[in-house]
């Protein structure tokens, strides 16, 4: 009983994982340019496609989980370039329908190079590495997780160039006016957060198995995790991640089967947001008058 | 400054302005609520206005410019509202200050002389900025300008909100950085008495036009011109 | 943040409301509206029967269009999970007529009916959440809906996976119209009442207290208005519309089933109402033509990337015309002067610094 519901929870913080990066990704794009990016999913699900093909033409899978990142990186750098500015002075409701025609081209494209077919995406963890509790590519995905939001910290902590996108994005006046070119740091920050969703994409597929709709649910999840943790912060979004994973297998273990255990999960998500309007850990709202 | 207009969206706010800051000397800008003093200077840095004319700086062209070239050139600017990034700590405002700049191995000194400038932020580094009183996030908000190593500072009513003898006091950094390191400075001041004891040239302008100006040592000792338009 | 996001938010739609919402006060000559209706009523006798259908769908979709723009543009309430109240209508037509002895056409205000309770009901806790934290909770309701239509537990009512077939009906006695013709100018019928209602709706002072409710609720609360209660109620309205479409679209595909109202529903309205423009009502017509022909289109253009093309022409839309067709409209008829002068828009306030500056108030 007790075992079921360990394996219930690590579980559930594996699969939290995922959402946690994808949170942090959102979170990271909102707080430069306060729009959420519906396409986050999209653009990671492409990247672990390219890193798919590239496995399959023969590339160890951690080079091509490396280059991989670097196409999440620079693609993620050209969709804001080439696209998200045109729409700047845009009014939000605008905004948000371009993301969802992102959303739409992506999914689309990616149906057309690699099909619609379900594939499998191999895992670098030897099954040797799993436990009564957890199968090793969990243990993988939580450790993979961990030492990335390790490194983005450590990056956007301790170095000039993290305090620099940091700065641009709390106050881009501010930072012109010590000479940071915030349009350059915009970009940097959809390309790093594009590296975070391919990260959580490529740690997912072995998973969900490789289809153009399979960061869907992920994505809403990532979302949520967002909101939960205080959509102006980072870390809780991370922590939010696994929180929502949590809950996610708790509920369909024990309340419900499978079949609405994303309504169920969801449905506790707007309750704790009703009651916690600003998020479990974020600043609360304040309205100018 | 020459033939200035500067309009926000529609609406112009200042006309024709013809303005020059002396090398190495301290420039003051006075005028009422509303007449345009700020306005003058987000002109000189783009910040959010539409500009017509001429802005030289060193005898480059300017106006036009992206935000963050001017700055680069060496023109700091401290805003009104004082512009310190608060989610960032003291010491990371000042670093960011120095983060475009070339020579990486003099920072740590310079982030040294300005703690000596102000020793309350020097106590105050690891502090969130949003947690400082107001004196020393203008302290802050000039230090981290100083951090560029600029060539002219821009000043927007440092004075604004603060008990007297902070104000003297950052005057008195005003002075020293003028006199220690050369720094052109244009000073826009509600607080006339300080400012030109301070500057050495006054503008004065009145809704978007100068109505004034010349060289303080003048200006201060004509009393009816003080009485006219400084009232006092 | 959230308080300078939520304020750009609706000072910039206020600024566009003045543009699009002017179309929709604008006391549209009745002689364009008769002229409008008249011509719609001809389609069904110069049209094939299969562009009969599109263009009844266009209808139906402009109803449901013209409810999420009451509560998304004029209210300020954004919502990414009408495809449940759509839903909702069809399938309540779909088991009246199935297990009940309700004429189809009763069906129809009955549908509206529940949707408007349904939506009222979810109105009163949304009132605590605002912009994402609303996006997400009506998304949820969107994601929701078909896991609920398939659950084993409600098959006897819905048919679980595999739906509700709806069975046909002839126009009545003595009209010499086929069946789907009927249906069309049953549903014209349907839209111009809906509309007419909107307009009327939205011209009083109902109109100005819903939309103060979006610029500014906090002077709206101060000037007496009952925010919980407004909100509430042009959820519930806005349900309702979508509602009223739902059971039309029932009678019209004579199927429903849960898979047919995915999230790609809601998200389909919203990009509907967004391009037609969100704070117009003309905007809905627009809208619901741009999603019931821009996919066909599509698709003749690519078979292999045809979500791909569609995805591009929202973009494409969106870049040339950012307060929607309507708005872009508005702007052309201002340009050409068509409007006199004091229609022009206010001078636009001093653009604030950025959210580390103070903004000081200027005492001129």
């Amino acid at each position: 009983m007790m075992d079921a519901f360990l394996h219930q929870f690590l579980s559930g913080l594996a699969n939290g994982s995922i959402y946690a990066s994808i949170g942090l990704a959102l979170v990271m794009i909102f707080q430069s340019t306060h729009h959420i990016n519906f396409a986050q999913g999209e653009q990671a699900m492409f990247s672990a496609y390219v890193a798919l093909t590239l496995i399959k033409a023969g590339f160890p899978y951690w080079a091509a989980f490396v280059l991989a990142l670097g196409f999440a990186f620079v693609s993620g750098m050209a969709i804001e370039r080439l696209i998200i500015r045109r729409f700047n002075r845009a009014p939000v409701l605008t905004v948000v329908i371009v993301f969802l025609g992102l959303l739409f081209i992506i999914n689309s494209l990616a149906g057309w190079l690699f099909t619609y077919n379900v594939q499998t995406f191999p895992s670098p963890f030897p099954p040797g590495l799993g436990n009564r509790f957890l199968a090793a590519h969990e243990i993988g995905m939580i450790a993979v997780t961990l030492v990335m939001l390790l490194l983005i910290f450590l990056f956007f902590r301790y170095t000039s160039l993290g305090l620099m996108m940091r700065a641009a994005a709390y106050n881009p006046d501010a930072s012109r006016l010590v000479g940071i070119r915030v349009s350059h740091m915009l970009a940097l920050g959809w390309g790093v957060a594009g590296a975070i969703g391919a990260v959580a994409a490529i740690m997912a597929a072995p998973i969900v198995y490789m289809e153009p709709n399979m960061m869907g649910g992920v994505l809403l999840y990532g979302f949520a995790a967002a909101l939960l943790g205080g959509i102006n912060n980072p870390w809780g979004a991370a922590v939010g991640g696994f929180l929502v994973g949590v809950i996610e297998n708790l509920a369909g273990a024990y309340v419900v089967g499978t079949e609405l255990k994303l309504s169920v999960a969801l449905i506790i998500i707007v309750v704790v947001l009703v009651t916690s309007p600003a998020g479990l850990f974020g600043r609360p709202i304040v309205t100018r008058v | 400054m020459r033939q200035v207009s500067v309009a926000y969206g529609q609406s112009r706010v200042v006309h024709d302005l013809d303005l020059s800051v002396i090398e190495g000397e301290i420039t003051t800008l006075l005028g009422a609520n509303g007449a345009g003093k700020t306005t003058v200077l987000r002109a000189i840095s783009n910040m959010h206005v539409r500009v017509s004319g001429e802005i030289r700086f060193s005898g480059q062209r300017i106006d036009g410019w992206q935000t963050e070239d001017i700055v680069r050139l060496g023109i700091g600017h401290v805003p009104e509202g004082r512009g310190t990034i608060t989610q960032l700590t003291v010491e990371e405002n000042l670093t960011l200050g120095a983060c475009t700049r070339g020579d990486r191995n003099s920072v740590a000194g310079d982030l040294e002389r300005v703690y000596s400038y102000f020793p309350r932020l020097k106590e105050r580094r690891r502090q969130q900025s949003g947690t400082l009183s107001g004196g020393e996030q203008q302290m802050l908000a000039i230090g981290r300008a100083l951090m560029l190593k600029p060539k002219f500072l821009l000043l927007d009513e440092p004075s604004f909100g603060l008990a007297p003898l902070v104000v003297r006091e950052i005057f008195g950094i005003l002075r020293r950085i003028n006199m220690e390191d050369a720094v052109s400075i244009l000073l826009v001041e509600q607080n006339a008495s300080l400012a030109l004891d301070l500057a050495r040239d006054v503008y004065l302008l009145e809704t978007g036009r100068v109505v004034l100006n010349g060289p303080t040592s003048i200006v201060k000792n004509n009393a009816s011109v003080r009485r006219a338009y400084l009232g006092y | 943040m959230e308080g300078t996001v939520q304020h750009a938010v609706e000072s910039e739609s206020a600024r566009l409301a003045h543009a699009a919402g002017r179309a929709a006060r604008q006391p549209l000559s009745t002689v364009g509206v008769v002229l409008l209706l008249t011509a719609a009523a001809l389609i069904p006798f110069v049209v094939s029967s299969f562009y009969l259908l599109q263009f009844t769908m266009v209808v139906i979709t402009s109803i449901a269009l013209l409810g999420l723009n009451l509560l998304t543009g004029y209210n300020g309430q954004i919502s990414l999970g009408h495809g449940a109240f759509y839903a909702i209508g069809a399938y309540t037509t779909a088991i009246l007529l199935e297990q009940t002895a309700v004429p189809y056409w009763a069906t129809i205000p009955i549908a509206g009916g529940i949707c408007l309770v349904v939506g009222f009901l979810f109105g009163l806790p949304a009132l605590r959440l605002e912009g994402h934290y609303l996006a997400l909770s009506t998304f949820t309701l969107a994601v929701a809906t078909p896991q609920l239509l398939k659950f084993h537990a409600l098959e006897p009512w819905t048919g679980g996976v595999q739906g509700i077939y709806v069975s046909t009906f002839a126009a009545p006695p003595g009209v010499p119209l086929a069946w789907d013709q009927w249906l069309y100018l049953l549903s014209l019928s349907a839209a111009a009442v809906m509309f007419l209602l909107a307009c009327n709706l939205l011209r009083g002072s109902t109109g100005l207290a819903i939309t103060a409710i979006r610029d500014n609720p906090i002077a709206a609360v101060s000037m007496g208005i009952n925010l919980p209660l407004y909100k509430s109620a042009t959820f519930g309205i806005s349900a309702m519309y979508t509602g009223v479409a739902g059971a039309l679209a029932a009678l019209v595909t004579q199927f429903v089933a849960p898979d047919s109202y995915s999230i790609f529903l809601s998200l389909g309205f919203l990009v509907g109402s967004v391009i037609g423009g969100v704070t117009s009502i003309s905007g809905a017509i627009f809208g619901a033509l741009f999603i019931q022909f821009v996919p066909n289109f599509a698709d003749q253009i690519s078979k292999a990337v045809t979500w791909a093309v569609y995805g591009s022409f929202i973009i494409g839309f969106a870049a040339l015309a950012p307060t929607g067709i309507a708005g872009f409209l508005t702007t052309i008829v201002r340009r050409l002067g068509l409007y006199s002068k004091a229609h022009q828009g206010p001078v636009p306030p001093l653009p604030r610094l950025g959210s580390g500056f103070e903004l000081r108030k200027r005492s001129k």
